[in-house]
């Protein structure tokens, strides 16, 4: 099975002289949740956009189902779908209208009954004589995305799509995403919302100054580089770390009441079990105990700041 | 060719003149009604008559190439230029269709705006003067040329402008003037002949004095080198549209 999207070694330079993208290389596999993490700047929309046709390209090649996006980007534009981060429509247009507009540009004739079908999906079915302008941020972002799905496109791009939306219609947009994929179509998301791509994604990329930081499965990623901590509440607070457990990585807090042991899950072999017998012959009691893992976020911050 | 793309901009485009029919239609035609009324019926009846043709009669061809070279710039270059400001422009850009595609549905619409607009004030004109058509194909030649040489213009503004100001500074700083300069309310003849041969250098006599031909069979230049010079004209708006597509002046960096 051939990648739907296969990024090779693309370049950017905008004529300031600034490099958005430096050598990109990636494969995004048919019927995946691909998300693009990466703080403001880091070149997220720059790589969309090329693929979208909307900035030109620099060196290297991008494919779209197997077809060159410059040299064949009427067969390759056909296939994608793109939602802007922009609520980027013309508002003085109905809903039906800018639906049909959608369609007949990407070439395909009129198909009412899969336009009626596809409002219906978003919940904007009962809008569709409104003109755009009356309608609510998050209808228009659900325009957006009938818009980009009206030409009926295998992958389809979605640039921050929660974005400034409140946290009821974001679980609402997860839903509508998982539906998609559901139906075969291949989503490439971007996002800065960690939370979004733990929820969402298959695989993520981590994208940091024009360079693809890291591509992972995104359980691989978690387990690979997720940290766990175990944290203890202690029966009496401790002055400090007893030298005999100078081995374990333990830091105290909260007055010496709480014990934290942080560990990689993969590289732990049994020292839970042991921490917990040495800190018993020490007459160490603790009241609680939790473990806790560590989020995307904290991976994301963490492979950031490596850079 | 992608039909479907090249037929939804186009309706896209006409639609906008529906929605807005006082701005597009009805105030045009009024304010060239006024100028018949003034120039036409009132100071018309005491001016001498022009290569044998009463000055209200003389002056229907000009007032109705004043209005649909301006008419055709700003439909053109508003209409292009609304998707930029609006950055509703991504869809098109990322769309199958090609640049000449995308300049057939822009430009289409507006060149068929004006068309329709021009034919309207050709009727309305006849309620104040009374004038006939002697080569009435090649009255619709001229104004089909016309419209769509000055939509392409349009066209280019529309891209090259980056705020509403500069979108309005062509029409009204250049293309009003050259329109009024253009013989639209005289014959060049009737000029010194120094300011003559400066005048050959503006564009609009070739149209005003072409089209003036397929009223009345009387033109300041040869009709066929007037349509010599809206086919040179065609040709240079056309080059640098595509030079604009190709390097992505102001549409993609």
């Amino acid at each position: 099975m051939h990648p739907i999207i296969s990024i090779q070694n693309l370049s950017k330079t905008y004529p300031s002289g600034f490099q958005a993208l430096k050598s990109i290389s990636l494969d995004i596999q048919p019927g995946e949740i691909f998300a693009l993490l990466g703080p403001n700047g880091a070149g997220k929309t720059t790589l969309i956009s090329i693929i979208c046709g909307i900035v030109n390209p620099g060196d290297g090649r991008v494919l779209a189902d197997g077809l060159d996006i410059v040299t064949q980007y009427r067969e390759a534009r056909q296939r994608i779908g793109l939602v802007p981060q922009e609520l980027s429509v013309a508002i003085f247009e109905t809903v039906w209208d800018t639906l049909k507009f959608s369609r007949g540009l990407s070439g395909k004739p009129m198909d009412k009954a899969y336009l009626e079908q596809l409002l219906r999906d978003l919940s904007l079915w009962d809008k569709r004589h409104n003109k755009i302008m009356t309608l609510s941020g998050g209808m228009k972002r659900r325009v957006l995305i009938a818009k980009a799905l009206a030409h009926q496109p295998r992958i389809l791009f979605l640039d921050e799509p929660t974005a400034g939306v409140d946290v009821e219609l974001r679980r609402d947009m997860w839903q509508m995403i998982r539906k998609l994929r559901e139906s075969g179509v291949t989503i490439i998301l971007t996002t800065h919302y960690i939370e979004e791509a733990e929820e969402m994604a298959d695989r993520i990329g981590v994208i940091n100054k024009g360079e693809l930081v890291l591509v992972e499965e995104k359980a691989a990623l978690m387990k690979k580089l997720g940290q766990k901590q175990l944290t203890l509440q202690l029966q009496k607070p401790l002055d400090g770390i007893p030298t005999s457990l100078a081995d374990f990585p333990l830091t105290l807090t909260q007055n010496g009441e709480q014990l934290i042991y942080t560990y990689d899950e993969q590289n732990e072999k049994n020292r839970i079990a042991e921490l917990l017998r040495q800190l018993s012959a020490l007459h160490v009691e603790f009241r609680d105990l939790k473990t806790s893992q560590s989020s995307l976020e904290d991976i994301f911050v963490s492979l950031v700041e490596e850079k | 060719m992608n039909i479907h793309a090249i037929k939804a901009i186009y309706l896209f485009e006409m639609a906008r003149t529906w929605r807005t029919l006082m701005q597009s239609i009805a105030s045009p035609v009024l304010s060239t009604s006024l100028y018949f009324i003034v120039f036409g019926s009132a100071i018309g009846s005491r001016m001498a008559e022009i290569d044998g043709i009463s000055y209200g009669a003389y002056i229907v061809p000009g007032l109705i190439m004043l209005t649909v070279l301006t008419e055709s710039t700003s439909n053109s270059s508003f209409g292009i230029y609304m998707p930029k400001f609006s950055g509703t422009i991504y869809e098109i850009l990322s769309a199958p269709i090609s640049a000449l595609e995308i300049v057939m549905g822009y430009v289409g619409a507006a060149a068929s705006k004006s068309i329709v607009l021009g034919l309207i004030i050709l009727l309305t004109a006849r309620l104040f003067v009374d004038f006939s058509v002697a080569h009435p194909v090649w009255m619709l030649a001229f104004l089909i040329l016309t419209s769509v040489s000055f939509s392409l213009l349009g066209f280019i503004i529309g891209i090259w402008a980056d705020s509403f100001e500069k979108l309005q500074v062509v029409p009204l700083m250049v293309i009003a003037p050259l329109a009024f300069l253009g013989g639209s309310f005289y014959s060049i003849h009737m000029l010194p002949p120094l300011w003559q041969t400066i005048t050959l250098f503006n564009p609009v006599v070739y149209l005003v004095s072409g089209f003036r031909w397929s009223f009345y069979g009387v033109s300041d230049v040869n009709v066929g080198f007037s349509l010599a010079m809206i086919a040179v004209f065609i040709v240079i708006c056309l080059g640098i549209i595509a030079w604009m597509f190709r390097t992505g002046y102001k549409i993609k960096v």
